[in-house]
């Protein structure tokens, strides 16, 4: 019965969003506060509506509900509960379900929570969220039904693939959604001032909030991936430039451009088309990064079993917006007219501009190399891959260049900065990189790659740390000066500074662990040693284990660097349920580094019984996802700021307030609630 | 400085740095992309020692030799010819006879690949494609139904090829 309300709620929901679309446009079109009013009580009835029906259908998993097919394929009894709930969204109808519910439930906040937005602008964005909310609770509806009955139930599930029964994975998909949904929301009110035809500070305004979060959202969501990734996969690395995550990178870097050209839009009225496009840009990536990871055109390495027709469909979407919103952008886009604000190259915005130059190029770079294998499939007429090196070739060093620049912008004036005396102010800064890069160049085996990737990394830590000293005048001003003025900085400083912390951060870590990582495969029998990185490994004992839904062979390691000894324990593991193995990688994280370890199978080797185990020690590993975890808070930060959540005092425009759309009709999503 | 003079470095400027990257992009593109052999392929194609490339197919039936440290060798065929493959490290989970596989590397001789890599798969039912598409071409190709339509019409708690613990069924 829950199955068929949750169905019926689908539909529901699925008109609610085409009349938030109809009525949101027209209202704006026509400025008729009536339709807005309706489009606002229809996101409601919409949102609702997705709510209960994604509720619905994760009771069925907690329920263990087989006479639903999605629930028989990719869930099993003996699952832990936080995997039967994992298990909602675990699946291809289930995503689906889960991207309606959050594309309804923004654009639910865009009609509610966006009080200094025009009313006009946001009943045209509220209508454009609408549509496309619409178009994928269609594709949901029509093509990923969720609710499909099985007859007879099966009296056992399928179980999901228990590579995904992991927290951070059951995390992953949401996060990964919300980034790519939230760039949705910058979509809209991109195309709402498009068809309006001006685009301004206030505008700019409420698109730095959305794609921040946006950004924030979906750089836990790769850090999730990743982190699952390098402890799960039990390869000891942590990115691959496969398809797959190249697919949730690109928007990445695309609305990383966008939260820093909006800077510009807000604050100088400068690039304003240039970000309208780049807000266009970064959800059609979304949408191509969904239809490369659902359609399985590319060979990837975390390929799963995949429907084509469904990637086709999801292709025609892409086209559709993506074409729409381009053509709209063509006919519209050069009488925006707001190219104001001059600058000199090198100043605040000629800086951003760099910024925005390289990540655009860069991100560029990264979708040939996603896409070539197709392009040149078609030219060649034979499969081929393009692999880490290319990317290594084109994409890091266009990084590298952005990079260097990165700490000397937030020092730059707007309008027009003096170079020389912020490179001065940077001299500390500089002369620690220097110190890096010498010492780990004498230190480290003399590889003079790795010491420049330190001494950026280094560069970028040091910039960020010295613009904030710098900010609150520490060692100029006396001490309870200093702190008030700490106490008075603002938040989006406290979060810029975070992020471009994180970055240096990471920069530091991913060049250690690409650099001095140090890999030992060995076969040891019962009572056997062997030594790796300065370390002696033993294998002590191999035991069966049972798990709640598998049975293991646990391994036991003993590794001693002559000081401490600790015990590692990976596994294999069988789940009978999907009839697969898995290896569960045993690590220990350290600031210094992590020692991993792999189990693989055992064989008879020279007359004696051995497991393969595979040792890696990587150093810095942890930087890699701290820096990753401290921009998503220098974005989260940010997103605290004062001038967000009120809104900044409006220059001479009083008639923001006036004129707001009539109150909400509460009666309509009340009694959608009550049924 | 003008308004003219700004738009026209800011274009020579994303130009120099468009045009930079497209160059790059394009060298890097000719010397590291790799293509796809087939055993077939190989055996037409003979490629150098050295290339890098990337092959597929399916293991053939007892041939998986584990050796000391790590050491695998095994043959990967599509029925009509044979690669042989050496790879030193942790095999995939899902690395098995008679079951598809992708290897990353280079070849030491037309018929000698060194694998870098072993391709894993997170999927019970995934095929890689071009591994789908190499024994299509070789007339190996069976329309293997999805492990979903049988384990969903029955109750499947059999253990597993090879894995201990048969308490398991009666557990549940």
């Amino acid at each position: 019965m829950i199955a068929e309300i949750g169905h019926f709620l689908i539909f529901l929901a699925l008109f609610a969003s085409f009349a938030q679309a109809a009525t949101g446009l027209w209202g704006g079109h026509a400025r008729d506060g009536r339709f807005a009013a309706m489009s606002k009580a229809a996101s409601d009835i919409s949102f609702f509506a997705i709510a209960l029906a994604f509720f619905a259908l994760m009771s069925a998993f907690i329920r263990s509900d087989f006479s639903v097919q999605n629930v028989a394929t990719n869930s099993h009894t003996l699952k832990p509960m936080l995997y039967k709930i994992a298990g909602t969204w675990g699946n291809h109808e289930g995503s689906m379900v889960l991207w309606c519910l959050i594309s309804a439930g923004f654009g639910w906040m865009l009609a509610h929570f966006s009080k200094g937005l025009r009313w006009d602008l946001r009943s045209r964005a509220v209508g454009v969220q609408g549509l496309l909310t619409a178009v994928m609770m269609a594709y949901l509806a029509f093509a990923s039904n969720p609710f499909v009955r099985l007859d007879p139930a099966p009296l056992q599930g399928a179980g999901l693939n228990p590579l995904l029964q992991d927290p951070s994975l059951a995390a992953h998909p949401p996060f990964l959604y919300l980034g790519y949904v939230g760039s949705s929301v910058v979509f809209s009110l991109a195309v709402a001032a498009l068809l309006e035809g001006r685009v301004d500070a206030a505008w700019a305004r409420w698109v730095r909030p959305w794609a921040l979060a946006s950004w924030t959202f979906l750089t836990i969501g790769i850090t999730l991936g990743s982190y699952w990734a390098y402890y799960e996969l039990g390869w000891g690395g942590w990115w691959f430039w496969d398809p797959v995550e190249n697919a949730s990178f690109m928007p990445w870097l695309l609305g990383a451009a966008l939260l820093h050209s909006a800077i510009v839009t807000e604050k100088r009225g400068g690039l304003a088309s240039w970000t309208v496009l780049l807000a266009i840009l970064t959800f059609s990536l979304s949408l191509l990064g969904t239809f490369l990871v659902r359609s399985g055109v590319l060979t990837s390495v975390h390929a799963f079993a995949l429907d084509p027709e469904r990637g086709f469909i999801i292709l025609m979407i892409l086209a559709a917006f993506t074409g729409g919103a381009l053509a709209l952008f063509a006919w519209r886009g050069p009488s925006l007219g707001s190219d104001r604000g001059l600058f000199a190259p090198i100043s605040r915005e000629g800086a951003l501009v760099l910024n925005n130059l390289f990540l655009t190029v860069a991100t560029a770079t990264v979708l040939v190399g996603t896409l070539y294998p197709l392009m040149g499939e078609a030219v060649f007429k034979r499969a081929l891959s393009v692999g880490p090196p290319y990317f290594n070739l084109t994409f890091t060093p266009l990084m590298a260049l952005v990079l260097l620049a990165l700490p000397i912008a937030p020092y730059l004036a707007w309008k027009r900065g003096d170079l020389m005396a912020v490179l001065q102010r940077l001299w500390v800064a500089a002369a620690l990189t220097a110190l890096a890069i010498t010492l780990s160049w004498a230190f480290m085996g003399g590889k003079a790659l790795a010491a420049i990737g330190i001494g950026l990394g280094t560069w970028l830590v040091c910039g960020a740390i010295s613009e904030v000293l710098d900010r609150v005048r520490f060692g100029k001003l006396p001490a309870p000066q200093v702190w008030a003025r700490v106490k008075g900085l603002q938040r989006a400083a406290w979060g810029m500074t975070i992020a471009h912390l994180g970055m240096g951060v990471f920069v530091l870590g991913a060049v250690s662990e690409t650099a001095f990582r140090v890999e030992h495969t060995a076969s040891l029998g019962l009572g056997e040693s062997t030594s790796f990185a300065g370390r002696t490994v033993t294998l002590k004992a191999v035991t069966a284990e049972e798990g709640p839904n598998y049975y293991a062979d646990r391994a036991q390691l003993i590794v001693t660097d002559g000081k401490r000894e600790l015990t590692l324990a990976p596994e294999r593991r069988f789940y009978p349920a999907a009839r697969m193995p898995t290896t569960e990688v045993a690590l220990r994280s350290s600031l210094a580094g992590d020692v991993y370890a792999a189990l693989g199978d055992p064989a008879e080797i020279n007359g004696r019984m051995a497991w393969t185990v595979r040792m890696y020690w990587n150093p810095l590993v942890l930087a890699i996802f701290g820096g990753a975890f401290l921009m998503a808070l220098g974005g989260a930060v940010s997103l605290t700021d004062r001038r967000l959540r009120i809104g900044a005092p409006q220059p001479a425009k009083p008639k923001l307030g006036g004129a707001s759309a009539p109150p909400p009709a509460d009666p309509v999503s009340a009694g959608v609630a009550a049924e | 400085m003008r308004r003219r003079d700004r738009r026209l470095l800011l274009i020579s400027a994303a130009g120099i740095v468009l045009i930079g990257a497209t160059a790059v992009a394009s060298v890097a593109l000719r010397q590291t992309a790799s293509f796809f052999y087939s055993p077939t392929d190989a055996q037409a194609k003979k490629p150098e020692a050295g290339t890098q490339a990337r092959i597929g197919g399916l293991v053939a039936k007892g041939t998986v030799v584990r050796g000391d440290n790590g050491k695998v060798n095994f043959v990967v065929t599509d029925m009509k010819a044979d690669v042989r493959v050496s790879y030193r490290g942790v095999l995939p989970d899902l690395f098995r006879e008679g079951q598809g596989v992708v290897a990353e590397g280079k070849f030491t001789a037309p018929d000698t690949f060194e694998a870098r890599t072993i391709l894993a798969r997170h999927d019970e039912s995934y095929m890689p494609k071009e591994v789908a598409d190499a024994l299509k071409a070789s007339g190996q190709w069976r329309d293997a139904p999805l492990p979903v339509s049988q384990t969903s019409s029955q109750s499947n708690l059999g253990t597993g090829a090879g894995m201990v613990n048969p308490a398991y069924t009666s557990s549940k």
